[in-house]
């Protein structure tokens, strides 16, 4: 299963632990994620369901490539680090 | 020779300060109102340029005479048309000029830009007009660089050799640290020793991922250059070819260093608390030093303000001066500290700025 792995300048404000889903691509990994710590999703996505300006995603060392749909697809190893973006200050 | 005047780019025009007997005063505002996002003092003509970065007409660049009385208004860098085809998500528009430089002393008409977004710039007419270094801009590890501070890339440090006018290396955030032997026709990335600790495990050590917050070549020894990058504080002795991450007091954050124009072992740091906070750590200003080229380090804070200080230095508002003994700092929440035996100690002039973006002495 992918493994979601969140920055830790998260945990000031909330927990964000790495975990593992069952999903084939980024959205469907986030919304697994979401399931289980609704307040998490207001901090990587807007209220459109898109990326923030300043969250940066990388899977398996690429930067996301859809920021809006996160239809970016995974596969069963794939690590996803869901990042500060340094463009943020 | 010590400087008696000091220029400050401020969010509220250009700044000039003299040293008289009363210490350091304000002696005038140039465009008074106007954001001033860099300037360049040239000491091949003793002619000033400024940065404004209009609040609604876009960027700006002037010239003083060498009295600076009068002004004129010269030609902004601008990007050409961005193809339709380009995989560039980039807008090819100018933000704002982030480093200004002057070339070798056998180019007396040169300058450098370097730009928001990531672009070099080079005149050789003094700035009536300026082309843009394709060859960087064409670089396809270009597409690798991103945003720090901004939410796109930008060249905030230009170096020129002192001895060698074709050798120029170039510092991005984010992409890294880049060097030419041949005034700029082509380039290599020289970042390798950088560690990102922001990025995930596999791209840590990817030099073009390196956020160098700022980088500055030893007037003495050119092939000593120092970095303040995101996570950590570097040095070069072998001209780029490596860094080595030096161990440092307090902690490694911070956007800028300025390095000793007579002696390659010592430069100036001045570290915040990282990242998430961006203030100076336990909110007291310190300033970094070392003299033996980043073995050790000492704390210096003898006049700089040791509670509820929320003051941050960016990258250009630190700078020494031709004798190696008179700095000056500005922060973001308009604070200016000077001193005048090489950071030992410091005095605040009687000035309330605005946020500072550079300061420099000429």
């Amino acid at each position: 299963m992918p493994t979601l792995i969140f920055t830790s300048q998260l945990q000031r404000f909330l927990p964000a632990p790495e975990v593992q889903v069952d999903a084939d691509t980024l959205k469907q990994a986030l919304a697994a994620v979401f399931a289980d710590n609704a307040l998490l999703q207001a901090y990587v996505l807007d209220e459109r369901g898109q990326l923030r300006k300043h969250v940066e995603i990388f899977t398996d060392g690429k930067r996301v490539k859809d920021r809006v749909g996160l239809s970016d697809p995974l596969c069963a190893d794939s690590k996803v680090y869901v990042l500060q973006a340094l463009s943020g200050g | 020779m010590t400087s008696q005047r000091l220029w400050i780019g401020s969010r509220k025009g250009l700044i000039e300060m003299a040293r008289g007997a009363q210490g350091w005063r304000v002696s005038k505002t140039h465009f008074l109102g106007e954001p001033v996002s860099m300037l360049l003092p040239d000491a091949r003509d003793g002619k000033l340029y400024a940065s404004l970065s209009t609040g609604h007409f876009g960027t700006k660049l002037w010239v003083s005479d060498q009295r600076n009385e009068r002004w004129r208004e010269l030609a902004a860098p601008a990007f050409p048309e961005k193809p339709a085809n380009s995989p560039d998500p980039l807008v090819w528009a100018l933000h704002s000029i982030w480093a200004l430089e002057a070339g070798g002393a056998d180019q007396p008409q040169r300058l450098w830009a370097g730009t928001l977004p990531g672009g070099l710039f080079c005149s050789d007419d003094r700035g009536a007009s300026w082309q843009l270094v394709r060859s960087l801009w064409d670089h396809p590890a270009r597409l690798e660089w991103g945003g720090g501070g901004y939410d796109f890339p930008g060249i905030h440090s230009v170096c020129v050799d002192p001895n060698h006018s074709a050798r120029l290396t170039v510092a991005i955030s984010t992409g890294g640290v880049w060097r030419s032997d041949d005034s700029g026709e082509t380039w290599r990335l020289s970042a390798k020793g950088m560690t990102a600790t922001y990025m995930p495990p596999e791209l840590a050590h990817s030099e073009v991922h390196q956020d160098a917050h700022r980088v500055v070549q030893s007037p003495k020894d050119r092939s000593v250059f120092w970095c303040q990058h995101h996570n950590e504080m570097t040095v070069s002795h072998d001209g780029c070819a490596s860094w080595q991450k030096l161990q440092v007091p307090l902690a490694d954050f911070g956007f800028t260093v300025a390095a000793h124009p007579h002696d390659a072992a010592t430069a100036w740091f001045v570290p915040a608390q990282k990242d998430e906070r961006r203030v100076p750590v336990d909110l007291a200003l310190c300033v970094l030093r070392t003299r033996d080229g980043g073995k050790t380090f000492q704390q210096l804070r003898t006049g700089l303000p040791q509670e509820a200080c929320y003051d941050l230095i960016y990258r250009h508002a630190l700078a020494v001066d031709e004798s190696g003994n008179t700095l000056a700092m500005a922060s973001t929440t308009g604070g200016l500290w000077i001193s005048e035996d090489g950071g030992d100690t410091w005095s605040a002039p009687l000035v309330r700025l605005p946020p500072v973006a550079c300061v420099r002495f000429g």
